[in-house]
């Protein structure tokens, strides 16, 4: 690469006298490299085996997703947005037509929303699983890898079998969905937690008090909550900084404030405690499925929508709490059938913004085990 | 909160909703002190998002847009602002460090710039890239062939 994008100027790189002297290494990370789970690039400045600072370069996945919506209708976009945080393709989904229906001023149907419900929850625990696994994997426990991609094809079959896709989904149109449940549903489902339940407590046996496990994470990366409201870090690094705060408590969306459910919050913000949060919100989906799998009502699963969506003038913030964090999208609507600007505010972009921080005054190693537990997905960082 | 702006501000100040959602215009030149208003004295406590639209055939192309949440009150707003092709904004980034990448994205993709930012470069984009794709008159098709033939030794990335 010869463009500018390798400018180490703001390091403070003074002189050649620094290289010499051996007290401040300048490495670079990346952008292929197995542990930044993608192509993400970072250029670390050292000093021994101390980190003093980092910068990210970004944007080798840059694919100009608010500009592809921009000349899309709003249907023909929906897809699109499977392809930003691909291992959590079906919040992403559910972001979406949450606004565009925001937009319309429809609502989708009890039914709908029930469904929605589950099938998000269910991304909720596979997104959390790929995360355990890869990040165990970097830190260097390889069994929990195995394990968690053994469990989460369960949901994966869930979602084939209701929409014939595993994981760019497209499950939910504006307005509902398009896919009545299959025969068996509820029944699978209740299938998957009895199966699952038992699961997380083997994820914990594993790691919770394995003695590396604990020395790799306790204190590394540490995060304060005043710190991630300023970096406007949110998901479960923010709550095991001690912050209790979830979109889905906060400012409830579609029908979140039915459920009986808890935000589990850590103490220290390492990353001992996002592990530990982030194992609990495991456990509160299932609660969350648990509670919605009986209570789906009969009726409709799609509201009356035109065939063409053309929403009236106006502009709509609205967000939901996706498994990395508060996903918000922001339509500017000129009446037309495409959205006149579309802007996706994602998690892992404003996130991975903490790395920085959190690295400083870590070792090399440590920053391997954060950008692991900031779970991060490049496509959606790039767009 | 905004009877007060208003009373502070007069007209400057326009507090609009739409579907439920609260937001408000704010003159340009008023921009630095409501922001630092809403963060100290209002509790938003945490820049949700900052974004720009454009709209070429205004004679003020811009609308810069920063979503603000608060912990404190659990509510959202937005504040909008018009600005000029060329023209400039104070960088919130000493209010909330947050807008540090926030307004990178809005100079890599709308060629907006904010003064007194840290590191005001393109951040999804290389350096080198000509255009902001964001911007109305770029087109879907449009790219910089001359980077992407130095860069990438090919003749097109299409």
């Amino acid at each position: 690469m010869t463009d500018s994008n390798t400018s180490l100027s703001h390091l403070d790189l003074e002189t050649d006298k620094t290289f010499l002297d051996a007290n401040e290494l300048v490495i670079n990370m990346g952008p292929q490299h197995p542990a930044t789970h993608g192509v993400l690039r970072v250029i670390l400045r050292l000093d021994g085996e101390k980190v003093l600072g980092l910068e990210c370069v970004i944007g080798y996945l840059h694919r100009g997703v608010e500009k592809i919506g921009e000349h899309r209708t709003y249907a023909m976009f929906n897809p699109y947005v499977d392809r930003m945080d691909y291992v959590a393709a079906v919040s992403n989904g559910l972001g979406y037509c949450e606004t565009v229906e925001k937009l319309l001023n429809v609502e989708a149907p009890p039914r709908a929303q029930y469904v929605r419900v589950i099938l998000t929850e269910l991304n909720r625990i596979a997104s959390h699983q790929l995360w355990l696994g890869t990040h165990a994997l970097d830190i260097g426990a390889i069994t929990p890898l195995f394990y968690t991609f053994r469990d989460r094809e369960e949901i994966l079959k869930i979602y084939e079998k209701y929409c014939g896709a595993r994981l760019t989904t497209h499950a939910f149109r504006i307005g509902g969905l398009q896919y009545e449940t299959y025969n068996g549903f509820e029944r699978e489902v209740k299938n998957f937690l009895d199966f699952f339940r038992p699961k997380i407590d083997e994820y914990e046996e594993l790691l919770t008090t394995n003695r590396i496990w604990v020395e790799r994470t306790k204190n590394v990366g540490k995060i304060t909550g005043e710190d991630c409201i300023a970096l406007g870090v949110t998901g479960p690094v923010l709550r095991a900084s001690g912050v209790k705060w979830d979109v889905r408590k906060a400012q409830p969306y579609a029908n979140y404030k039915n459920f009986d459910f808890e935000i589990p919050i850590g103490e220290n913000g390492d990353t001992y405690d996002r592990y530990l949060v982030r194992m609990a919100e495991m456990r509160q989906s299932v609660r969350i499925i648990e509670q919605a799998i009986d209570a789906i009502p009969e009726g409709p699963i799609m509201a009356k929508v035109p065939k063409v969506i053309k929403p009236a003038v106006g502009e709509v913030y609205h967000s939901i709490e996706a498994p990395k964090g508060e996903l918000g999208y922001f339509i500017v609507s000129d009446g037309s059938t495409q959205p006149y600007r579309l802007r996706v505010r994602p998690p892992s972009f404003v996130n991975l913004q903490a790395l920085d921080l959190m690295c400083r005054g870590q070792l090399v190693a440590d920053v391997i085990a954060v950008i692991g537990t900031l779970d991060i997905v490049l496509g959606e960082v790039d767009r | 909160m905004i009877e007060k702006f208003k009373s502070m501000y007069g007209s400057g100040i326009e507090a609009l909703t739409y579907v439920g959602q609260n937001y408000i215009t704010v003159d340009r030149s008023l921009i630095p002190e409501i922001l630092q208003i809403l963060r100290k004295e209002e509790q938003f406590d945490y820049c949700v998002d900052l974004t720009a639209v454009h709209y070429p055939a205004r004679e003020k192309q811009f609308d810069i847009v920063w979503v603000l949440y608060s912990f404190a009150r659990n509510q959202r707003m937005r504040v909008t602002t018009r600005i000029a092709d060329g023209e400039t904004l104070a960088s919130s980034v000493p209010i909330w460090a947050t807008a540090n990448w926030l307004e990178r994205e809005v100079f890599d993709m709308f060629g907006i710039r904010f003064d007194g930012h840290p590191d005001m470069k393109r951040i999804l984009l290389p350096d080198g890239w000509k255009g902001h794709p964001l911007r109305k008159d770029y087109s879907i098709l449009q790219q910089d062939k001359e980077w992407v033939q130095i860069n990438l030794g090919i003749e097109s990335g299409q």
